[in-house]
């Protein structure tokens, strides 16, 4: 491909909380500002800024992207809030990445903002308007709907118990226990205390479930020339994806994401990556709901079909094993402001491959990180695969 | 990188900080009204629905019928070659016994969302509705069921002109 290579030089984000005193906007100033520091750039290095920020509805603000520009750093300069559902915070990787390999840009700063606890009275309630005004919504759905129905569909079709999806929740929250930022690491959960929580919509409990939250998170994109003159280790973009299906998800397989393994294969593709599990040494795969994280390794080709919840049991994910999943956290320890939580997971990969992720560092020397998120009705899938050696 | 630093930016609130008056608040209702137009294709639907019967639409070029009708393919980008009568009996694709509504507030008796894919459809193109007159531990995949229809009186072209599905006799 004839585009311009492009790294990832920068990183920081807030705490992600269940309801924050800041305003979006000082959110995204305090997250823009400490991924600046990170790196040693002031605003006036900046040449675009790319938002992400979930629907407006969260914030009762139209056009949002307006709204929190001046505090993603975007005063007077070139800007674009992107929006694909939860899957915008690792669509932030590939827009970014577009705006530097096209050779327009040599330093954007990526910003992803999400408060959503100014909703009364849950934010739950600012997702009916997803489902088909005509077909769907006279019928009263909640947003555990699309989820419960999705869950117990994989669960039935390769026979996987409630046990076995429990214990990717014990592992992210354990793994949030090291993160600074998080908001429900819990060192000694165990699966009992998921499978005993409360009943929400079954076969969904409320441990099996990422919080509503409050948070910002923002990273620093330069082309290969600029990154060389900012740091000594880039972290480069290797490939990225992005897959839409259709709003019509009653029309689909429900235990099988095929949008999510359409993106994963065309960022593989890019990365020159033929065997995603031996060649993804950590991945950050969309964890709102626990078993979200089981069919996404699976969409990713890095678990077989119905296979994804034995790497849990056998110790393939977690943080020590050759393939740790959600390092971080993930959504279900650290927190879920929707898109700041997937550009949390683009940032992570980050930390690890320079190997500054403190106390959630993985063993050894990982070269090569995926990133993924999904949103809409069942139907978006974003990839963002990141890596110490400069592409090809 | 900040993570090293004793402490990130972002200052929890408890819901006490609100309601004492430590932390302020403004207080708005968004006034939101709309009339939605149905569109050609659903528009047919709810057509059929109001006479108590469920239609499907049926594209030749992809071999698929599907279920609701639509005024085009989303797959060959055609037109949808013609609207077709589909069963109102089919099969619990997938189903949850959920115990919050909406607003997120507890209930006793869940509500039994379910997909339900419909006899004379291509697989995967079933439908969201509601499951009734069943125990809820009763419920499964793969469970025949019926349409519980209102009577022709009360139906006004709408999906709720269909109360629920459920089980046909001996599933």
């Amino acid at each position: 491909m004839s585009m311009r290579r492009a790294a990832v030089v920068g990183a920081g984000m807030t705490k992600f909380v269940r309801r924050a005193l800041e305003t979006p906007k000082e959110l995204s100033w305090h997250a823009a500002k400490l991924a600046l520091e990170s790196c040693g750039l002031t605003l006036a290095d900046v040449d675009a800024v790319c938002i992400g920020s979930a629907p407006d509805a969260f914030d009762g603000v139209h056009m949002k992207g307006e709204y929190l520009a001046d505090g993603s750093g975007a005063w007077g300069k070139p800007v674009m809030r992107s929006f694909v559902g939860g899957g915008t915070g690792v669509f932030l990787g590939p827009q970014g990445w577009y705006h530097v390999a096209s050779g327009l840009f040599d330093v954007v700063l990526i910003v992803a903002e999400e408060k959503m606890s100014s909703y009364y009275p849950h934010a739950q309630a600012a997702f009916l308007t997803i489902f088909d005004h005509t077909t769907e919504r006279p019928l009263e759905p909640n947003l555990l709907w699309i989820f419960a129905l999705e869950m117990n569909r994989y669960m039935q079709t390769y026979g996987i118990s409630k046990r076995d999806i429990a214990q990717v929740a014990v592992k992210n929250k354990r793994n949030a226990a090291d993160h600074p930022a998080a908001m429900l690491g819990e060192a000694n959960i165990t699966v009992e205390d998921v499978l005993s929580s409360e009943v929400l919509a079954w076969p969904v409990q409320r441990l099996d479930v990422s919080p509503v939250s409050d948070g910002a998170v923002a990273i620093v994109m330069a082309s290969e020339d600029a990154a060389k003159r900012i740091t000594d280790k880039p972290v480069w973009v290797q490939g990225v994806g992005w897959n839409l299906d259709t709003a019509y998800w009653t029309n689909r397989d429900l235990a099988y994401p095929e949008y999510v393994e359409r993106a994963a294969r065309m960022a593989y593709e890019m990365a020159g990556v033929r065997e995603p599990r031996k060649e993804i040494h950590i991945v950050e795969p969309y964890d709102p709901f626990d078993y979200k994280e089981c069919h996404h390794l699976e969409g990713l080709l890095l678990a077989d079909r119905g296979r994804a919840p034995e790497l849990v049991a056998d110790g393939v994910t977690l943080r020590t094993g050759t393939m740790p999943s959600c390092p971080s956290g993930g959504l279900l320890g650290v927190g879920n402001p929707i898109t700041a939580a997937g550009l949390m997971k683009i940032a992570e990969l980050f930390w690890q491959l320079r190997g500054e992720a403190g106390a959630r560092q993985v063993p050894g020397t990982p070269e090569r990180g995926l990133a993924q998120a999904w949103g809409g009705l069942m139907q978006v899938g974003t990839v963002t695969i990141l890596g110490t050696e400069r592409p090809a | 990188m900040a993570q090293h630093t004793a402490s990130l930016p972002g200052t929890a609130l408890r819901e006490d900080d609100i309601q004492s008056g430590r932390a302020l608040t403004v207080y708005h209702e968004v006034r939101a009204a709309y009339a939605w137009d149905a569109g050609l294709a659903i528009g047919r639907y709810l057509d059929a629905l109001r006479e108590g019967h469920l239609l499907g639409v049926r594209c030749v070029r992809c071999d698929r019928t599907v279920v609701p009708p639509r005024a085009f393919c989303e797959q060959c980008f055609g037109p949808m070659d013609a609207f077709v009568p589909v069963a109102d009996v089919g099969t619990v694709n997938t189903f949850s016994l959920c115990y919050v509504t909406w607003d997120v507030k507890r209930i006793a008796d869940p509500l039994l969302p379910a997909v339900i894919d419909l006899d004379g459809t291509s697989p995967r193109a079933g439908i969201l509705h509601l499951l009734g007159g069943v125990k809820p531990d009763a419920v499964r995949v793969g469970m025949r069921v019926r349409a519980v229809w209102k009577p022709s009186r009360q139906r006004r072209g709408a999906i709720t002109d269909i109360r629920y599905f459920k089980p046909l006799r001996g599933g």
